[in-house]
């Protein structure tokens, strides 16, 4: 509908020229620092109801007492992060390009090699866009498919206006504020995320991504996710973007919970690539992300798929809960790392019901001076009869400068349980790349066809399209990897 | 098509070729027969370019180009295809992608455009006809978990789909039961023309029972030390490798 369309056109339009006003932005910008007027300041802004202010209180006073003895168990020295120095509200939008041409011409390439449209590049290299009709007018058509079916599926920030009820329930449940000291910070300073409800019985009928929410995409740094599957829900939810996002926030700690009742299944996705940093490791993101999913009904079901190609440190170990009997839990993982990017990744899985089920499938690939370290705990707990567990963890090494590490944690109280490891460390073999040549392929090409096949369990988990993408960006990741 | 002069090729500083001439012309299949160690299988590996082999001598041309400069990829685009005597597995990458990657790579060098999948598959279910091969084969991981004799039938797969100028089979029969021989046998038979020209490399003259060869070369420490006619071929299998040896030491002294 021309009307509609226009309406749109104009509301983006309106939104990138009063983004425009230096002057208005100034105003919503909190200086930096970190104390209690802060988190009031964020919530007042929001609006939001004085239990959840309460909460991020709660948040803060937790996170204050977690960062005064900063993690040291993971495989790498954490770099010092001067939390007083960044600003938690609104954090100051990057002057707009005025076109692709100052943009890094490396990051081009890769947007042309990805095959991603014109104007959707200019959307993720932070260029000025008026407004990108193909998405906004499917997303409008998506909104409403979903609302018929009652699911929810909306901004944190409209949640909690909207839904007080089911956030109040469920928030916090799965990471609680005390649970780590980034899930402290992210409940006292988060900005923003999405949230999902898919009422009982209800099967989503598409895949739900957050890519369809262009305004939400400058909430990245603190972003909260909340999914429910009600009884007998199913819902299948991808995250991230298989480009290349420049982002000038150097720390991100986001918080993912996930809750499936009786019956429900919830399938999240992942693809991560957030700037990496130089060559020389220099720059690049943080991702120190908790995500963690419960099980909480019987023969409710979890799956996490993970492609983590991004970020200088990945911090990151999706989990679940396996509350319910016979509930399943799954992690699939490509995990890969090259220059000096390090990843420490991996996951739990809580068995806590009877004839719970779950199954690790973890596969590193490391190149450069890179650092992969595969951490993974799987905890049987004593009423946990009859459990099972199979994992999975390869790691392929490309180069002889790179590290490839593997911390498997088994606890097991329950003599009933069935619990199974493998692994296997591999370095890609010259008759095998001499074998690709003979074929035609060069040897950058048959690297990445031998990678694929390495991670294809792992792609083949992800939603079709997802998959392709991120077959490509693997084969992108390695370019130079090979010498 | 392919002109071999004095060749002469090393592994770890150890000479293994020592001289080398082989002239190999459109339309004509060439068989290079010879004792274990006497260079054969190097021979394949210097000319498909395997980088452990290094080249300390002579010239190669193919199609009028210089074979040595040349990557082994370029090479194989070039329309120079081995079969290998050892294929190697690759886990998770399907046989029908590989093949499909590989085809789109030698037509892009020949200023071709990619094979839509429909045309591709149809071409896939024609050569694995011609060559005999399971059907089910080509949806599994490229040769993971792939007999002996399965693997030798995809190399005369990737032979029938790829269409190279040249074929070099290097003991493509070795390892190969009777029926697995005859069906390998029938799919070079079948994809021979006046076009393309093919080297047989082979212990053996088993195999020269079912691919008559218009030429037959004995290839004894680095050297071609005779050439014949598929007679050659008869005469080795009747007398042993010992009589040639002896024959080239006699003419030596």
């Amino acid at each position: 509908m021309p009307t509609t369309d226009q309406d749109i056109l104009q509301k983006y339009s309106d939104q990138e020229y009063e983004f425009g006003f230096e002057t208005h932005v100034e105003m919503e910008i909190l200086p930096p620092g970190l104390n209690e007027e802060t988190i009031r300041f964020i919530s007042a802004k929001k609006e939001e109801p004085e239990w959840l202010l309460e909460w991020r209180l709660k948040g803060l006073e937790h996170f204050r007492r977690l960062s005064q003895d900063m993690p040291e168990w993971q495989n790498f020295k954490l770099p010092h992060i001067d939390f007083q120095a960044i600003s938690y509200f609104a954090a100051p939008k990057k002057r707009k390009l005025k076109s692709l041409d100052e943009v890094d011409p490396e990051i081009l390439a890769t947007f042309e090699k990805l095959g991603i449209p014109l104007e959707e590049q200019k959307m993720l290299a932070g260029v000025a866009v008026d407004a990108i009709m193909d998405s906004v007018s499917v997303a409008t058509t998506f909104q409403e498919k979903l609302k018929e079916k009652g699911i929810i599926f909306c901004s944190m920030g409209e949640a909690v206006k909207h839904y007080p009820d089911l956030v109040k329930k469920y928030l916090g449940t799965v990471v609680p504020y005390s649970d780590n000291v980034f899930a402290a910070l992210n409940a006292a300073v988060f900005s923003d995320g999405s949230f999902c409800y898919v009422p009982k019985g209800v099967r989503c009928p598409m895949e739900l991504s957050t890519y369809f929410r262009i305004n939400a995409s400058n909430t990245g740094q603190f972003e909260r996710t909340l999914i429910i599957a009600d009884e007998g829900a199913y819902v299948s939810y991808l995250e991230g973007c298989t480009a290349p996002k420049r982002d000038e926030n150097q720390l991100h700690a986001a918080v993912v919970e996930l809750i499936a009742l009786d019956h429900a299944e919830i399938k999240y996705s992942t693809v991560q690539n957030w700037f990496p940093g130089d060559k020389n490791g220099n720059g690049g993101v943080f991702n120190f992300v908790t995500k963690r999913g419960i099980c909480k009904g019987p023969h409710s079901k979890i799956s996490w798929t993970q492609v983590e190609t991004g970020s200088a440190i990945t911090w990151k170990y999706p989990s679940v809960i396996l509350q319910g009997d016979y509930s399943v839990g799954e992690f699939y993982s490509v995990a890969m790392t090259r220059n000096h990017q390090i990843a420490d990744t991996g996951t739990k899985m809580i068995h806590l019901g009877k004839h719970t089920r779950s199954r690790i499938i973890s596969k590193g690939i490391s190149a450069g001076y890179s650092q992969n370290s595969y951490r993974g705990q799987v905890r049987v707990g004593p009423r946990a009869d009859f459990a099972r567990n199979f994992t999975q963890c390869d790691s392929l090494l490309l180069g002889d400068k790179c590290g490839a590490h593997t911390f498997p944690y088994i606890d097991c109280q329950n003599p009933t349980a069935i619990l199974e490891h493998e692994a296997t460390t591999s370095k890609i073999a010259e008759d095998q790349i001499f074998y690709l040549n003979q074929r035609g392929l060069d040897t950058e090409k048959a690297v990445a066809l031998i990678v694929n096949g390495y991670a294809r369990e792992v792609l083949n988990n992800l939603p079709m399209e997802f998959a392709v993408e991120a077959q490509k960006l693997l084969a992108i990741s390695l370019d130079g990897s090979v010498g | 098509m392919l002109q071999i002069k004095n060749l002469q090729a090393s592994v770890n500083g150890e000479p293994i070729l020592k001289g080398v001439d082989l002239e190999v012309k459109a339309g004509e299949i060439h068989a290079i027969m010879g004792p274990n160690g006497s260079g054969k299988s190097t021979l394949a590996s210097v000319l498909a370019g395997n980088e452990l082999y290094e080249v300390t001598g002579g010239e190669v041309w193919f199609e009028g180009k210089n074979l040595l400069e040349m990557p082994p990829e370029i090479r194989a685009r070039e329309g120079l295809f081995m079969a290998f005597q050892y294929p190697v597995e690759i886990p998770g990458v399907s046989n029908i992608n590989f093949l499909k990657t590989a085809l789109t790579e030698i037509r892009a060098h020949r200023g071709l455009p990619p094979l839509s999948a429909r045309e591709f598959m149809q071409r896939l279910k024609e050569k694995q006809e011609l060559v005999e091969f399971n059907a089910s084969l080509v949806n599994r991981s490229l040769n993971e978990g792939f007999s002996g004799g399965e693997k030798k039938r995809n190399e005369i797969l990737q032979l029938a789909m790829l269409e190279p100028r040249l074929a070099i089979l290097d003991e493509t029969d070795s390892g190969l039961d009777i029926d697995a021989l005859r069906i390998v046998a029938n799919g070079v038979n079948k994809l021979r023309s006046k076009d393309n020209a093919f080297i047989i490399i082979t212990h053996y003259q088993r195999l020269l029972q079912y691919i008559i060869p218009d030429f037959v070369h004995v290839l004894y420490d680095g050297r071609i030390i005779k050439s014949g006619t598929k007679e050659l071929a008869y005469e080795l299998e009747e007398k042993g490798y010992d009589w040639i040896k002896e024959s080239v030491q006699a003419s030596l002294s």
